[in-house]
């Protein structure tokens, strides 16, 4: 293969390098492994029985034609599961998603009974002669409307002990709020009677879902003594400790390993498919399978639809002087990790803006859906596409150019974000500068004329990345000097594995090729606290530093011990061998990363909110069709603060990878639901980005800067270039044609409908 | 479901070989299960995403919709073929040296697909290249790095033939 960087392939200076995946190879000989095409002796396929209703009480589940069925192994409901594990419900933030339903369901598509065959076809047929009674019970299905609690989801709330400012929660009845984040910051309501001007908009979010290639898949591998579970999981860490905790058993005798993913997204964080896996292996006493076709992802995990009314005073300078942020998110049936999405992206609800006078108030909520998770942003891609919109509807009501307007009011390096704490190595102005530049925005645009009408937008985002989390890594160094990294970090496409080496390479001095990183094994690789909201680079990436350092002083010590002259670089495996008088012995590194954090007060106020801001921005050229609404997006710019790139292709190939996946949540993805039913649940009626949807321009890159406090200068990409896309795009959308869409997705439609509305000759409802 | 077992000949990747398939097995399963062979992997179940893309006499199907029955006396060629040799192929060089991969998944269908395009245009143009990958998907969404691999590919191509490299 040729190398894309052959003058940087000697030893040192491996950070900084476009190297390509050091998995290469495997992926393109198609012999990657992935869990969904795993299979083990004695494997047995699990098919499951969804809830046709969005809630109800179980009141039967007949299952004994599927039983007669010739080569089933065995039928079993949540009552069979609960016989080898009594409390069986999971979940990062609440223990409140049971392994299969009991007594309730609560959305449709949730698990009810699973077949077990050694054919997969068998156990499919099977499921189809299961059959469920359910009393009907009223369900709530919008975010707004379960804030009232007319309905409720759960019958009591059960947060889990892994948060402690969740404890408060448990027991609490009466309500669907898993979590209500409150930040006050100045007088807000003070500011707004002073204000000259308010302005007031409410913006939505769609539901929409990972679709990973990839579909969810588990192997579950039970023993009296242990278990082994093979998963397509971003946090195997995470997944031991639940197992463990559902099992009564220490970590120790849970062993989880994750090989490739194909896709994770944040959907396959915390844990999916694996407690199912156990449970079922645990009762077959046979390995388990479970691997979810691409229909059967629709009711696994999506994203938080959400409402964010927000309200901004202004002086009379145009100054924002007071903001106040109500959003609600939309957690589907069981918590996941909404709570965490609802705190943590709350810190920056109202924008990067320097505001004195800030409320936020931002609510998770249950509904009668498919649950809501973590998907590529933690929250910020549906609070950017709502404050950026804002920014630009004030900045057209005032005649104010929406560059300068943003730019009179940016938060600026020193100056305390809505939290309290102090923004530090966020090139906020930096980023948004580059975007206008590359836009050529002080030049005059052609908006065109007749019927193909032409505008531009840009938006601009801030992220706290989530805090306080752990890494842990391991560097062993074999007696032929060759050295192994151990990494709990899930490759999962972002290119962990090659960066983290390259670390290695860098600290040790050796070519990254040569560095061998172990994939996730739990008995073999140390903690870690998930491959999410972009932390890996910069934690991971720390432990992974300090384990190299550790190694390399040792090293040092040994090249002493020896006599080794000062300056000496004899090999390694020399250095063993004389040592140990043979080819033996390791040195091994260890690095653990925790960075400072401080838990926010009661008014939502910390100094410490994140150990590093993210960053970045978009820019959109694009043309409307004002006979039919269809917008072309001829032009996409995504500028990024991602301090010294360790791999700068695989920095790009991200940003442009994550803008596109986020332009398919803009224009045209979304679930459909009618009375809780998803109507479109299969890749032929829910439409993800092709080849034909790229942009003919597009343009990725990142702002030169340092993140003074990360490994080698560098911090978080994975998520970045999804922030800015939505709003850059409506805000375009109003400049070619003078029409505001607040809900996604910006479909031909929707833009139609506007127009003609606009017109006073508004389309007939559908 | 039908449970009769038909013995089928076909040639995998150069080699004939027999298998015993059912009525409803689909080409993908037939390969994962009697050959262990996953570089044709099913994702969409539909023959929309590309992922199970595999040539059948030279000509690319979707594995998850073909059924493994129709491959009697077939010439059938997969991912596992082009680096048979332990040296890859022109196609799969340039999707590393472009980057033209995240999660890797869909990889196998896109290469195969570059790979059935370039034997018919040895110098495709942009929209050519787009045209004919628009049925494989990628969620990563690393087009514009395929679109260029397959450019690339076809430089490595024309150097090849013309001995040059």
């Amino acid at each position: 293969m040729a190398n894309s960087n052959p003058s940087a392939a000697q030893a040192g200076h491996q950070v900084g390098r476009s190297l390509p995946r050091l998995e290469a190879r495997e992926k393109v000989t198609g012999r990657a492994e992935y869990t969904h095409l795993m299979q083990l002796p004695g494997m047995l396929h699990a098919k499951i029985f969804r809830s046709t209703v969005a809630h109800g009480r179980i009141k039967s589940v007949d299952t004994s034609e599927a039983r007669k069925s010739p080569g089933v192994y065995g039928v079993y409901t949540g009552d069979d599961i609960r016989k080898v594990i009594p409390d069986p419900y999971y979940g990062p933030a609440f223990h409140d998603q049971p392994i299969l339903a009991i007594d309730k369901v609560h959305f449709v598509g949730e698990p009810v009974a699973v077949v077990l065959a050694t054919d997969p076809h068998i156990a499919d047929q099977a499921v189809q002669q299961i059959v469920a009674d359910y009393e009907e019970l009223p369900a709530v299905f919008d975010e707004v409307e379960a804030a009232a609690n007319k309905v409720l989801v759960h019958d009591e709330l059960k947060p889990a002990g892994t948060f402690a400012d969740l404890k408060h929660l448990k027991g609490r009845k009466g309500t669907n709020i898993a979590l209500d984040f409150r930040l006050r910051r100045g007088d807000v309501d003070k500011a707004f009677i002073s204000a000259a001007q308010v302005f007031e908009h409410t913006f939505r979010t769609q539901k929409v879902l990972h679709m990973a290639l990839e579909p969810y898949a588990s192997i579950a591998d039970y023993r009296d003594d242990g278990v082994t579970v093979h998963s397509g999981a971003q946090g195997p860490s995470f997944v031991r400790t639940e197992i463990a905790r559902l099992l009564g058993w220490p970590e120790n005798r849970v062993r989880v390993k994750v090989p490739y993913l194909g896709g994770g997204y944040g959907g396959k964080l915390y844990i999916k498919m694996e407690a199912l896996a156990v449970a079922l292996s645990m009762l077959a006493r046979r390995p388990v399978k479970v691997a979810l076709t691409m229909e059967e992802q629709f009711y696994t995990i999506t994203k938080h639809p959400s409402t964010f009314r927000i309200k901004s005073g202004l002086d009379k300078d145009g100054k924002i002087v007071a903001r106040k942020c109500e959003v609600w998110w939309n957690g589907g049936a069981y918590a996941d990790v909404g709570p965490r999405v609802t705190q943590k992206s709350g810190f920056t609800a109202s924008g990067p803006y320097d505001i004195d006078n800030v409320s936020i108030d931002s609510y998770a909520l249950y509904t009668n859906l498919t649950p809501a998770g973590a998907l590529r942003g933690f929250g910020i891609p549906q609070l950017v596409w709502a404050y950026e919109s804002h920014t630009d509807m004030i900045a057209r009501a005032l005649n104010r150019d929406p560059l300068e307007f943003r730019k009179q009011n940016l938060l600026r390096e020193g100056r305390p974000q809505a939290t309290g704490t102090i923004l530090k190595d966020a090139a906020i102005e930096k980023v948004l500068d580059r975007i206008a530049e590359r836009l050529n925005w002080k030049q005059q645009f052609d908006h065109g004329q007749g019927v193909v009408r032409r505008g531009r937008g840009l938006a601009i985002a801030l992220k706290a990345v989530i805090s306080p989390t752990t890494s842990v890594a391991i560097v062993n160094i074999a007696g032929d000097g060759s050295t192994t990294l151990y990494c709990g970090t899930v490759d999962m496409g972002q290119g962990s594995d090659t960066a983290m080496a390259q670390m290695v390479g860098e600290v040790l001095d050796m070519p990254a090729e040569s560095v061998r990183v172990v994939p996730r094994d739990t008995d073999v690789t140390p903690y870690d606290m998930g491959t999410l909201g972009s932390r890996s680079l910069f934690h991971m990436g720390h432990a992974v530093r300090l384990a190299a350092e550790e190694a390399r002083d040792k090293i040092a010590a040994l090249r002493r011990e020896l006599g080794e002259p000062a300056g000496s670089n004899a090999p390694l495996g020399d250095l063993f061998r004389k040592k140990y008088g043979m080819q033996a012995g390791n040195i091994v590194g260890t690095g653990i990363y925790k960075p400072d954090y401080i838990p926010p007060d009661g008014s939502g106020l910390t100094t410490n909110a994140t150990p590093f801001w993210m960053v970045a921005g978009s820019g959109v050229e694009l043309e409307v069709d004002t006979e039919t609404g269809l917008v072309r997006i001829t032009r996409l710019i995504n500028v990024a603060d991602v301090g010294k790139p360790i791999n700068p292709k695989i920095v790009e190939t991200q940003l442009s990878g994550a803008s596109l996946m986020q332009l398919g949540f803009s224009m045209f993805e979304k679930m459909h639901l009618d009375g809780g039913q998803i109507t479109n649940a299969s890749l032929a009626d829910y439409k993800i980005p092709g080849i034909n949807d790229v942009p003919p321009v597009m343009q990725n890159e990142t702002v030169d800067t340092t993140q003074e406090n990360g490994p080698f200068g560098a911090k978080g990409v994975g998520e970045l270039a999804t922030f800015g896309v939505s709003p850059a795009i409506a805000n375009a959308i109003d400049d070619a044609i003078g029409v505001r869409l607040t809900e996604l997705p910006l479909t031909a439609e929707a833009v139609l409908r506007a127009l003609r509305a606009k017109d006073n000759k508004p389309l007939g409802e559908e | 479901m039908s449970t009769a077992v038909r013995t089928i000949n076909f040639t995998l990747n150069g080699t004939p070989v027999t298998a015993d398939v059912k009525a409803h097995h689909n080409v993908v399963e037939m390969l994962q299960t009697q050959f262990a062979l996953t570089g044709a992997r099913e994702s969409c179940g539909q023959g929309l995403c590309g992922c199970c893309t595999v040539l059948v006499d030279g000509r690319a199907v979707s594995g998850c919709l073909y059924l493994a029955v129709f491959l009697d006396r077939a010439d059938v060629v997969t991912v596992e073929s082009l680096a048979a040799s332990g040296r890859l192929d022109p196609v799969q060089e340039a999707f590393i040296e472009c980057g033209a991969f995240q999660c890797g998944y869909c990889t196998p269908g896109f290469i195969l697909m570059a790979k059935a395009l370039l034997e018919q245009t040895n110098d495709p143009d942009d929209e050519q290249i787009r045209d004919y990958l628009a049925g494989n998907l990628c969620r990563c969404a690393a087009y514009p790095e395929i679109v260029n691999a397959v450019k690339l590919a076809a430089r490595k191509n024309k150097a090849g033939s013309t001995g040059s490299s």
